[in-house]
């Protein structure tokens, strides 16, 4: 959770600023927001950047972002929560999203996603213990013309059944687990 | 830039026009099969084969029937070309000189294409929607200098009165209206916000629209800008359309370079910049009131109106918020008159409607037809009913906003009203047909369950009676309900209804109550006896409070 209290508040100001200081990630979000000239509306924007740059979006990332844009850190906190966009947990090496959109749904993609989950031993929206696989849902891509359809690391693949979706895991997910 | 340059663009562009046009399609679902490789090896194959000052390979937007994608068409043969892969392509290209091959051809005389109108889509797998020369070859931004340079912005108005166009976001206000309320309120900053948060799942018109013919929304923007007395444009798009976002950034950089956007549009005192503002996935953000919070950096939770955008909007100032289509519907009806656009349609809604056909259906695909066709026509006509011989049980329209329509109401015409009175919403377009192995208290319980992860959290009805509902519908699910569940959960459709704060719950209990209405005998085919009786049904019904 994020520190209320003020001397937490500095002293977590502190080592954000710290940590900061020597990644290049950090300038380049910097960079952004200031292209941006800093306004509170940019918010979602500098999240969407945040994100491409780091991944995930952590505790101190956010604070960080609430620092520069001169925002309270829960309203940085609340926007990143409210999103389904924004993931404040690291993901996978892979990422195996399942659009469950109602035409990928009645064409059998809650079928799809259940073999994953069953292979792959996580429910939607966990990661596997070995960091390689996180498996994610869509509320609709719109490639509704090709349904069901999966994104493996951002790929669009039309036409998916459970065998042709373990068939793209393998190697993904590992028999460890 | 004046009307001699925007001509002589053309002018240059119509010179520089190949003898033969090969049409590859780079939409987002044809690219998803890989339609960027046909569309490099076809290039390579007319350049090898000695044709490249008479062959034409054009990336275009998209192409319809997407379920045979990738698709590639060739004008000098009128043919259309079915899931084509990179290796066809040299093949494809040998057609051009008399060769034969074994690709699967498409019927661009099926009732598919055949019953199509397009106004919205008229440039959508024509033209390359990365050049604004190609939009400006088909009379793009015509209608924009005919707006800014010999209209004022009250006859603009009085156009789009006349012309009958309703919002196509869903809910078909009438857009004139709305557009003279804008333009009445005093202020000195306005804006104008397009809404491309297209959320209901099974719906993909908008992004169709913008991959297909960015140019069109953008003027359509302007105009709309010029008509309101706005000089700042904002278009929210959702982040799961990065093809989309990418093409309108292009867009508009290419525009703002001609001149056609920026300050004193042709050499008109009238200035108008747009931004993209890119969503981070919350559905209620469609709704225009959240849509706004989220162009201001907040969470996206919506308020109560009025003040209604129109008075008081962004950042408290007058703003008008449109859908997509209803911006790309406005070009065309500047260029043609209002009366063209009134001619078509029924009397009540004008015009043609988009719709994206998917779920248990031959054809799938992007479908735009006029106000009124018969729902019958659009399903069995031309998206070829259910496959495998299956035979069509409903028709979702207007995603967890709308209903299901049952099979024997098919030949309703599709407008605004009728589906409203079937217990349905026109929505912004999804139509997702559902066959006799689709099972309907799942649908709505699939819906339902969409509401509680996407009711924003902000007023009560909404958050905690959708929870309710859906458990409820899983209790009925799992064969654990009675008739008194059964009618507790459609009192509690009755509450969410009329109390909730914003579109998003009064709604959500829209496809439970249409299955209700029309396949009632599913849900009653699960319940279990009631341990106290049969009375006790009644009993329920009359502890509702009195109080409404």
């Amino acid at each position: 959770m994020l520190p209320t209290l003020l001397h937490e508040k500095q002293k977590a100001a502190d080592r954000v600023m710290q940590h900061a200081s020597g990644d290049k990630r950090f300038k380049i979000l910097e960079a952004h927001m200031k292209k941006h000239q800093f306004k509170h509306d940019a918010l979602i924007e500098v999240l969407h950047k945040a994100q491409e740059l780091f991944g995930y979006l952590d505790d101190d990332l956010l604070l960080f972002v609430a620092y520069k844009l001169k925002l309270p850190a829960s309203r940085v906190y609340g926007v990143a929560t409210f999103y389904h966009f924004f993931t404040l947990k690291p993901q996978g090496k892979h990422t195996c999203v399942v659009c469950l959109g109602t035409a990928c749904y009645v064409k059998g993609s809650a079928k799809v996603l259940e073999a994953v989950e069953a292979k792959a031993k996580i429910k939607a929206g966990e990661t596997t213990p070995d960091n390689e696989l996180s498996l994610l849902t869509a509320r609709c891509i719109g490639a509704c013309g090709i349904a069901p359809a999966v994104v493996y690391d951002g790929t669009v693949t039309p036409r998916q059944t459970p065998e042709t979706a373990l068939e793209h895991l393998k190697g993904w997910i590992s028999h460890g687990h | 830039m004046v009307i001699d340059d925007l001509n002589a663009i053309a002018e240059k562009e119509r010179a520089a026009r190949k003898k033969t046009v090969i049409r590859c399609c780079l939409a987002a679902g044809c690219m998803s099969s890989n339609s960027e490789t046909v569309k490099k090896n076809l290039e390579q194959a007319v350049k090898d084969a000695g044709l490249g000052d008479e062959v034409e390979v054009r990336g275009v937007g998209c192409m319809k029937l997407c379920c045979e994608g990738p698709l590639v068409s060739v004008d000098t043969q009128n043919a259309l070309y079915e899931k084509v892969t990179p290796e066809d392509a040299l093949e494809l290209v040998k057609t051009l000189a008399g060769g034969k091959t074994k690709i699967k051809r498409g019927d661009f005389n099926h009732p598919f294409f055949k019953k199509q109108l397009s106004i919205v889509l008229t440039n959508s797998g024509e033209i390359d929607p990365e050049r604004i020369e190609a939009y400006i070859v088909a009379d793009g931004y015509q209608a924009l200098h005919h707006v800014l340079r010999e209209l004022t912005p009250k006859e603009v108005v009085e156009a789009m009165v006349k012309s009958g166009l309703r919002g196509r976001g869903g809910a078909g206000f009438p857009t004139g209206l709305k557009w003279g309320t804008v333009a009445k309120t005093q202020s000195a900053q306005k804006y104008v916000i397009c809404n491309a948060d297209e959320g209901d799942p099974g719906a993909f018109m908008d992004r169709s629209v913008l991959e297909s013919d960015p140019h069109s929304v953008l003027e359509g923007m302007a105009i709309a800008a010029y008509a309101v007395g706005a000089n700042q444009g904002f278009i929210y798009c959702r982040a799961e359309y990065p093809l989309a976002i990418k093409r309108l950034q292009t867009a508009i950089k290419q525009a703002k370079t001609l001149g056609l956007l920026g300050s004193g549009i042709f050499e008109s005192p009238f200035n108008f910049n747009i931004d993209i503002r890119i969503g981070a996935g919350a559905f209620v953000c469609g709704e225009e009131t959240a849509l706004m919070a989220s162009v201001e950096g907040k969470r996206g939770t919506p308020r109560p109106r009025p003040p209604f955008p129109a008075e008081s909007g962004l950042w408290g100032c007058p703003t008008l918020i449109n859908n997509v289509e209803t911006f790309a519907n406005v070009p065309p009806i500047l260029r043609k008159g209002a009366d063209w656009f009134a001619g078509i349609g029924t009397e009540k809604s004008k015009g043609t409607k988009v719709f994206a056909l998917a779920g248990k259906i031959t054809n799938t695909g992007l479908i735009e037809v006029p106000m009124g066709t018969p729902l019958r026509q659009i399903v069995e006509e031309m998206g070829g009913g259910a496959p495998d011989g299956g035979k069509i049980k409903a028709v979702q329209t207007g995603g967890p906003s709308g209903g299901c329509i049952p099979a024997d109401a098919l030949d309703t015409p599709v407008d605004y009203d009728s589906l409203t009175k079937l217990g349905s919403i026109m929505g912004s377009g999804g139509m997702i047909v559902m066959d006799e192995t689709t099972r309907m208290v799942d649908v709505a319980r699939y819906f339902m369950e969409f509401c509680v992860d996407e009711s924003c959290g902000k007023c009560i009805p909404c958050r905690a009676g959708t929870a309710q509902m859906l458990h409820l519908l899983e209790k009925i699910l799992n064969r654990q309900a009675t008739a008194r569940d059964l009618a507790k959960l459609e009192e509690l459709c009755d509450m969410v209804k009329n109390t909730s704060l914003c579109g998003l719950g009064q709604t959500a209990p829209n496809p439970t109550l249409s299955t209700l209405r029309y396949f009632r005998k599913e849900y009653e085919e699960l319940l279990q006896p009631d341990p106290f009786g049969p009375h006790s049904n009644g009993e329920a019904k009359k502890s509702q409070p009195a109080t409404r």
